[in-house]
């Protein structure tokens, strides 16, 4: 396939999963500019490229989503429901036809002309208007149904713009998290390369390789003291470790990227089923293995359909139940001991325990006797079975019974496993623990029944050896002591009592019953909310092993959670604490649910932390750190000016801009409450300062902050339990680049002879590609930068140019902006500056004058773009 | 040396009729698997113990790096066990990505057999052969079994 096609699908991919993403959010939040920004470009970006590569039916399609996007932007329809299926359904006709172009190399035959039709009506305001009320007489939609724009003139793929295009290697970069603020994704975009999985798959175990014969050099070389090999060896072991790190990274994504397809499910779900549902997402960003990440995908997004199609009840029912009419499904996803947990949990109707009880009656999977002996979690886990569905209705969306055995089966296939727990009325939850493949983790060896085991270090507490319940050393240790409650040993370390079980009799190994007792090793366990001593013969040292699943005829076994090799070449079982633990019958994981479900994650401090309390922008509790706060400030009104659409302030000699937390600053309230902010720069020389504007501020407070961490909301770091209430707390270094600004620095080259440098701006990655070589195949000397704020980053930091060309349409600052700012001053204010755009009628060409642009330009009409290029330099030739 | 590799004859070299395989023995039954099953072949290994495992599963055993489970191929079959200190040889096949390890009595010599001389399990074959052979061929002085890795290595894990 041509490579410039492959570079387009990749990207065309990319694009389609983001506007499902930011098509739903859209619909929660219809004044969400930025969003609609982030739309609009991309349909855009599809239709001016399809254009430039003559793929007539995806270009029909995207301009005529594009025309509803122009009116949706310019304020003339209104975002609903019903419009936003629409667009949604071009969108998925756009994926179909990219589908059929990847498979085959063109467009599938097909008729576009029914959605073209939908979509145009609703353009032109003929399908159920919700627009407002006294809209500006809008000019009908100029593009006519039937015409296809043609396609440029001009050769499709000049051979330079070919050899520049990257290796067609097609693995599909990790796409960016939707909810991070869009500043994150512009740096990372210059700066990516394409690389083959099975490159990185090749690399990962060449690593593991070398660390298996790491430890064995090392130990190796423990034997001999004072060897020659033993400094360079060292060396070696550090420079391997940072290796392992950094192959570890590049096949490490986070699990947002297999969940990124879900809220456009569950929002098209809902709508199905007439229900109202809630997706709620905890933990994107924990990483996991690439291809485990692949794996999981399917499974997780059945079980989201069965939540919502089967768990939750409709809004009526709930309101019945007194719950509220909005079903939630809350996924979280976070690290314990070396595996990834996921939680897809919801607040319906928990699984119907009885009909489960009759359907394994009549499949004959038990007896009515064995049924009455088992517990609920038991009778629940007779869904794993293959074709078990207890559902009534087959629906279309789930209810075939081939369901949840497949996902079980291909959990654990990749060595995981999968447990659920339901509550009649309340909901049903399931929990997914899957390994970090290839993780290599510090484990400890144990030995016992004269085999030796490996206990992953991080579920570790302490090593204890037991003082012998008897004789004169019980005097003195009464710190841990094994003691018996009815014959069976617990251990009395410090203050608690600790469940004890003897590892080589759990595994039915042959060990001396004898030596007992007295001086024996436990190894103390973190088993969820709980602990358990583990008995074993001897304790060896932590080693780093590498973490290789068991073999799918040993996963039954729980008590091990994969084996490994050591330094010496032996084969081990390596443990697991949370197997033993349920073997036991402890209640370790069961007890976990009396607590609540969700994992509260990391951010514990033990000090107290004075917390400064607030209101912005609703009834809730919000709160900061009050030694990042530089000062509380009230505001009279008329102190606040405006500044290039941005509130400032005069505050103690320095513009201060100011920031409302709320979103808009309420600009009817006498004085506004403030929270100062000072960041000094050094690197800049220079300290910012920002306002943020809240509604009230309430209390400051000193407590231990425990943040439970989620990130799905850009601005807050999570919520929090302080002075009693649920609390936002905000995330002070979002805020802080809110309102951050570029500023001018002085300094300029005048232009010497040598080739004309034209700088490039466009955040198109394939374009870019494109244009760069075609300019550089004619001469020119060029510089590339993907956004309009890197652009006037180059020309503070002192570059010249001889021409900029910029793009119109891009995220946050557009090439209006761009080229008014360069305008307004500064070393490039007399610069020939070119538009790029895909829309090239009268009015916005006008309009690009208008702003300062020197020409404008269709993007994809090289011939135009030389010679206006050739023109505006000539011109300033002339001049100079 | 640990290891005895056996080198694989090209396959090219077999005629559409024939068929290659590497002979191995199981309880004094002479019994093949064919050639492109096989990955390895070893002598005897040192095999740790899984504890908790089934008892046809005879451990785990480092293969240059790579964990291979081990399988008593005796017990697979529900034969009786090889008398203690009866050296041991394997055989290594791979499956879904997994390597596995058929702890046999004796490898020996790579055939490559008319498919003529093939035929289907006589009914007279007992249960536990029957379970797990394609058919047998008819040797110049004895018969041989061909396996069946496949259902061999099909060992469902317990619910």
């Amino acid at each position: 396939m041509d490579d410039l096609l492959a570079d387009f699908l990749t990207e065309a991919n990319e694009s389609l999963a983001e506007l499902d993403l930011a098509l739903v959010r859209l619909e929660r939040t219809p004044d969400d500019g930025p969003t609609l920004s982030l739309i609009f470009r991309l349909v855009h970006t599809i239709k001016g490229t399809c254009g430039f590569l003559g793929l007539p039916r995806l270009e029909h399609v995207a301009h005529a989503a594009e025309n509803v996007l122009v009116k949706v932007r310019d304020g003339v329809l209104a975002v609903t429901p019903d419009n936003i299926s629409t667009v949604l359904g071009a969108v998925d006709r756009i994926k179909e036809i990219v589908v059929g172009l990847g498979v085959a190399g063109t467009e599938p035959s097909g008729d576009d002309v029914a959605l073209v039709a939908a979509l145009n009506a609703l353009a032109e305001g003929r399908a159920a208007p919700p627009a407002p009320v006294g809209a500006p007489a809008v000019a009908p939609v100029a593009a006519p149904v039937a015409a296809a724009p043609a396609p440029p003139a001009e050769p499709v793929a000049p051979p330079a713009a070919v050899a520049v295009a990257p290796a067609p290697v097609a693995a599909p970069e990790p796409t960016p998290e939707p909810a991070e603020p869009p500043t994150a994704e512009a740096p990372v975009a210059g700066q990516t390369i394409r690389v083959g999985v099975d490159v990185l798959e090749d690399l990962m175990t060449l690593v593991s390789e070398l660390v298996l014969t790491r430890n064995q050099l090392l130990q190796l070389a423990r034997t001999q003291e004072d060897s020659a090999f033993g400094v360079p060896l060292q060396r070696l072991s550090h420079i391997t470790s940072d290796l392992q790190e950094g192959v570890m990274k590049t096949r490490m994504q986070p699990i947002g990227n297999a969940w990124n397809k879900l809220p456009r499910l569950v929002r098209d779900l809902a709508r199905e089923v007439d229900k109202r549902i809630e997706l709620v997402m905890r933990g994107a960003e924990t990483e996991l293995d690439r291809q485990v990440l692949e794996l999981i995908k399917d499974p997780l997004t059945h079980m989201v359909r069965n939540s919502a199609d089967h768990g939750l009840e409709s809004a009526a029912e709930r309101r019945a139940a007194g719950k509220p009419e909005s079903g939630q499904i809350v996924l979280n996803a976070y690290h314990e001991g070396g595996h990834i947990i996921i939680e897809v949990a919801d607040d319906g109707r928990g699984l119907p325990i009885d009909r489960i009880r009759a359907k394994a009656l009549s499949r004959g999977l038990a007896s009515e006797a064995e049924l009455a002996a088992m517990t609920d979690a038991q009778i629940y886990r007779f869904i794993f079975r293959a074709g078990f569905s207890t559902a009534a209705v087959v629906t279309a969306v789930s209810g075939r019974g081939v369901g949840m055995d497949v996902v079980k089966t291909n959990i654990e296939r990749i060595g995981g496993t999968i447990d659920l727990k339901s509550y009649p009325g309340q909901g049903t939850t399931f929990i997914v623990k899957i390994p970090l493949t290839l993780a290599i983790v510090s484990a400890l060896i144990v030995q016992a029944g004269r085999e030796r085991f490996a206990i992953p270090q991080i579920s570790v507490v302490e090593l204890v050896r037991a003082a012998g319940s008897d004789g004169a050393a019980a005097a003195d240790r009464t710190e841990s002591r094994i003691e018996r409650i009815n014959g069976t040993p617990v251990l009395r370390l410090r203050d608690r009592l600790l469940p004890l079980v003897s590892l080589a009799g759990l595994l039915r190994l042959d060990h001396d019953t004898g030596a007992e007792e007295a001086g024996q090793c436990i190894v103390v366990t973190q088993v969820g909310a709980s602990m358990l001593g583990i008995i074993v013969d001897r304790v060896f040292d932590t080693e780093e092993i590498v973490v290789k699943p068991v073999a799918p005829i040993l996963r039954h076994i729980t008590m091990f959670s994969g084996n490994t090799i050591l330094g010496d070449g032996s084969v081990i079982m390596i443990l697991d604490p949370n197997g033993i633990a349920r073997a036991n019958g402890i209640a370790g994981s069961e007890s976990r649910h009396s607590e609540n479900t969700r994992r509260e994650a990391v951010a514990q401090s033990e000090q107290r932390t004075a917390m400064l309390l607030f209101r912005a922008g609703g009834p809730g509790q919000m709160a900061v750190p009050l030694g990042l706060v530089a000062r509380l400030e009230d505001i009279e009104r008329e102190r606040i000016e405006m500044s290039a659409g941005q509130p400032v302030v005069q505050y103690r000699g320095r513009l201060m801009p100011l920031v409302a937390l709320s979103g808009t600053l309420d600009i009817t309230r006498e004085r506004q409450a403030v929270l100062v902010f000072i960041d000094v720069d050094h690197g800049l020389g220079r300290d910012r300062c920002m306002g943020l504007v809240v509604d009230e501020i309430l209390d400051v407070v000193e407590e231990r902050l425990k943040v439970e961490l989620s990130g799905d909301r850009p601005g807050l770091l999570g919520t929090a339990v302080v002075a009693g209430k649920a609390t936002d707390v905000i995330d002070t270094a979002y805020w802080l680049t809110q309102a951050t600004r570029d500023w001018f620095r002085s300094g300029q080259r005048s232009v010497g002879i040598r080739p004309p440098h034209v700088l490039v701006v466009e955040d198109s990655d394939f374009f870019r590609n494109l244009l760069v070589p075609a300019l550089a195949a004619e001469g020119y000397e060029v510089t590339a930068c993907d956004s309009a704020a890197r652009a006037l980053r180059l020309r503070d930091a002192g570059t010249m140019f001889d021409a900029v060309l910029s793009d119109i349409e891009m995220p946050e600052m557009g090439g209006l902006a761009l080229v008014h700012a360069l305008r307004a001053g500064g070393p490039w204010a007399e610069l020939p500056i070119i538009a790029l755009s895909g829309r090239t009628s009268e009015t916005d060409m006008a309009a690009g004058r208008g702003a300062g642009f020197t020409d404008y330009v269709g993007k994809f009409d090289r011939t135009a773009l030389l010679a206006s290029l050739r023109q505006c330099l000539g011109e300033t030739a002339r001049a100079a | 040396m640990d290891n005895t590799v056996l080198e694989r004859p090209a396959e090219t070299s077999a005629g559409r009729d024939e068929r290659v395989f590497v002979t191995l023995t199981v309880a004094d039954q002479l019994c093949g698997v064919p050639v492109q099953s096989v990955r390895d072949v070893l002598g005897e290994q040192v095999i740790t113990r899984i504890p908790l495992a089934p008892p046809e599963i005879a451990g785990s055993l480092n293969l240059r790096g790579r964990i291979v489970t081990a399988i008593d191929l005796r017990r697979r079959m529900g034969l009786p066990d090889a008398p203690p200190g009866t050296p041991r040889m394997s055989v290594v096949a791979e499956q879904g990505n997994e390597l596995y390890a058929l702890l046999v009595d004796q490898v020996s010599e790579v055939l490559s057999l008319p498919s003529d001389s093939f035929e289907l399990n006589p009914p007279t074959l007992p249960a536990e052969w029957a379970a797990h052979s394609l058919g047998i061929h008819r040797l110049a002085d004895r018969l041989m079994v061909v396996l069946d890795v496949a259902r061999v290595l099909a060992l469902a894990p317990e619910a």
